[in-house]
């Protein structure tokens, strides 16, 4: 077997992933009653070592055609026509329907944060440091790494299902036979939705999980919440904001552009969609965290350098 | 009303020359030439898997060949890019196997697709959309959600849709796969009002060769808009008026048959007999 590659496939915007996904249901089996006279394939020798290749090919293709639709996506973001209706509608759905888990996690991830840090702090006996420790780890760190993963078990699964089940139905053929691009369409309103909703869920994290700290801190530090409230604000400083804000735009990229490219790449009907959606969940919320470490080394160095 | 240009008979409004294109498991179009003239019908027969959705994919530039050219309206499809393909493609209409309806979008909102697309005024839409649903006799329907409809209703819906820009070409993919026989002769007389009325050139794909043959037996009189028996598809005098239809038979991903429906129904070949059974 061999992974072919070629300018023949890519059509200029397809990239090969989505041409063998449609064509792939086009081939069907000899069967013993179709007398087509259609020659055998020969037999080919599977070696170990041929395997472990041929899923190198594979995995290197699969990087070569999802930086192609990142690249398009940027590039159909910068650029018009817009599709206004559905990047609202987007946001709707990624943006205000992820609140409720947000805010509840937010709130509960708070209190646990000072919970744990606070008997530490105790021992001490310097327990009011604990506002401190929170709020810079909520807003640096916990709050939009937590945000981004919540948002994607919940918006990349659906993304991805929704662009398999209309890639399987040949809803996405019939959108480009009409002239659409369904990278304007369907991939850079959801690109856009989530750049511009996540930070803001962020925020909404953090804000709740201080809420939730200072309740916890009330309820089983004995800090007053006027102390709680004021180190925590005072210990922010411009660049954590900086960092914090950031992040989640890099995550709103990967979480949506994942989403799309594993639903536009969907092979083998339904089924095929069920693995899509699994496979986007897991792949984004890994890439969110490797990303996550890369990007905090970065912001700690800008961090020392400019501000 | 759709007006085709007459222009000479030398002037294909499809053209496939030596056409090749496969995948990982090898090819499925092998060297496949043909043209389709203006105002012409060609179905497209062979059996599963041999390249009638493909080759009719590739006449919309949706895949490239691996080789060879196509040639549709005058433009050659291979050396276009994707954006001048978008633009190519208002000008051709396609009906999909299942009907491809966007289903979360109403019935009138999928066949005022293109135009909302094309941003025309809202107070246009509505009438155009109305007029071509009348055509497939579904104007009822207009709110309603694809799920709510059957399948033949989906298939109309679909053809609407592919008309709602009068396309010069249209291209059709197994219209009738699926459906019961009293539904498939409304969708093939809808094929044959398109063909008589509106002259439009389309590529027909099936694997029912009595759909191609009411095609070339049967034509809508506009005198008396009913469908009525053809008196002959070669009198000149009148085919004249009468679009032709031809037929092209795939095997191995190369043109087995090409010719007329009573060539195709005399013929003594092995293989072509199989199908006429």
């Amino acid at each position: 077997m061999t992974v072919e590659r070629g300018y023949a496939f890519d059509s200029g915007f397809c990239p090969q992933q989505f041409t063998r996904a449609l064509a792939r249901r086009v081939t069907v089996a000899d069967t013993p009653l179709q007398i087509t006279g259609r020659e055998d394939k020969a037999e080919e020798k599977i070696t170990v070592v041929g395997v472990i290749v041929n899923a190198a090919k594979g995995a290197v293709a699969d990087v070569q055609d999802y930086a192609l639709l990142c690249g398009r996506t940027l590039y159909a973001i910068f650029t018009p026509p817009y599709y206004l209706q559905d990047i609202l509608q987007q946001m709707d759905n990624i943006g205000a329907g992820s609140l409720p888990i947000i805010l509840l996690s937010g709130f509960f991830i708070g209190a646990v944060m000072v919970l744990q840090t606070g008997s530490q702090f105790t021992r001490f006996g310097q327990s009011s440091l604990t506002g401190d420790v929170v709020a810079i780890a909520l807003v640096r760190e916990l709050g939009p790494s937590l945000t981004g993963l919540l948002v994607t078990g919940r918006c990349a699964t659906g993304i991805a299902s929704e662009l398999g089940s209309m890639l399987v139905t040949e809803q996405v053929d019939a959108m480009r036979a009409m002239g659409t691009d369904p990278i304007r369409k369907l991939v850079a309103p959801r690109a856009i939705a989530t750049l511009l909703t996540l930070p803001l869920l962020t925020a909404m994290t953090d804000f709740m999980g201080l809420i939730g700290g200072c309740v916890a801190s009330v309820f089983s530090l004995q800090l007053t919440a006027v102390e709680f409230w004021r180190r925590a604000i005072d210990a922010l400083v411009f660049s954590d904001l900086m960092q914090g804000f950031t992040k989640p735009m890099f995550f709103a990229f990967i979480l949506a552009t994942i989403g799309c490219y594993k639903g536009l790449t969907v092979r083998g009907g339904t089924q095929g969609v069920g693995r899509a959606t699994t496979q986007a969940a897991v792949l984004s919320s890994v890439m969110i965290i490797v990303a996550d470490a890369f990007l905090t080394k970065v912001a700690l160095y800008l961090a020392d350098k400019l501000f | 009303m759709l007006s085709v240009p007459s222009s000479s008979e030398h002037n294909p409004a499809i053209t496939f020359d030596n056409v090749r294109i496969g995948f990982d498991e090898g090819d499925i179009l092998r060297g496949v030439s043909f043209e389709v003239q203006e105002r012409e019908t060609l179905v497209l027969l062979g059996e599963t898997g041999t390249g009638k959705t493909l080759s009719l994919k590739l006449a919309a530039g949706l895949l490239q060949p691996t080789q060879g050219t196509i040639r549709v309206l005058g433009q050659e499809l291979s050396s276009m890019k994707e954006r001048e393909l978008l633009e190519f493609r208002r000008h051709i209409g396609f009906v999909f196997q299942e009907g491809a309806l966007f289903d979360s979008m109403t019935v009138g909102d999928n066949v005022a697709y293109r135009l909302l697309e094309d941003r025309v005024k809202d107070d246009e839409i509505e009438p155009r959309v109305l007029e071509v649903l009348r055509f497939v006799e579904l104007e009822h329907t207009v709110d309603l959600l694809p799920s709510e409809l059957s399948g033949g209703m989906r298939r109309r819906v679909s053809i609407a849709r592919a008309l709602i820009n009068q396309p010069p070409i249209v291209l059709y993919d197994s219209p009738t796969a699926g459906l019961d026989p009293v539904t498939s002769q409304t969708i093939i007389t809808l094929i044959l009002r398109l063909r008589d009325v509106y002259g439009v050139t389309a590529l027909l794909a099936t694997q029912r060769l009595q759909d191609g043959f009411a095609l070339a037996n049967f034509r809508f009189d506009p005198a008396t808009k009913r469908v009525v028996h053809s008196v002959s598809n070669g009198n000149a005098a009148a085919g004249a008026k009468m679009a032709a239809t031809r037929f092209l038979v795939l095997r191995e991903g190369e043109v087995y048959f090409e010719g007329g429906q009573e060539e195709l129904a005399g013929t003594k070949d092995d293989y072509l007999k199989r199908f006429l059974v």
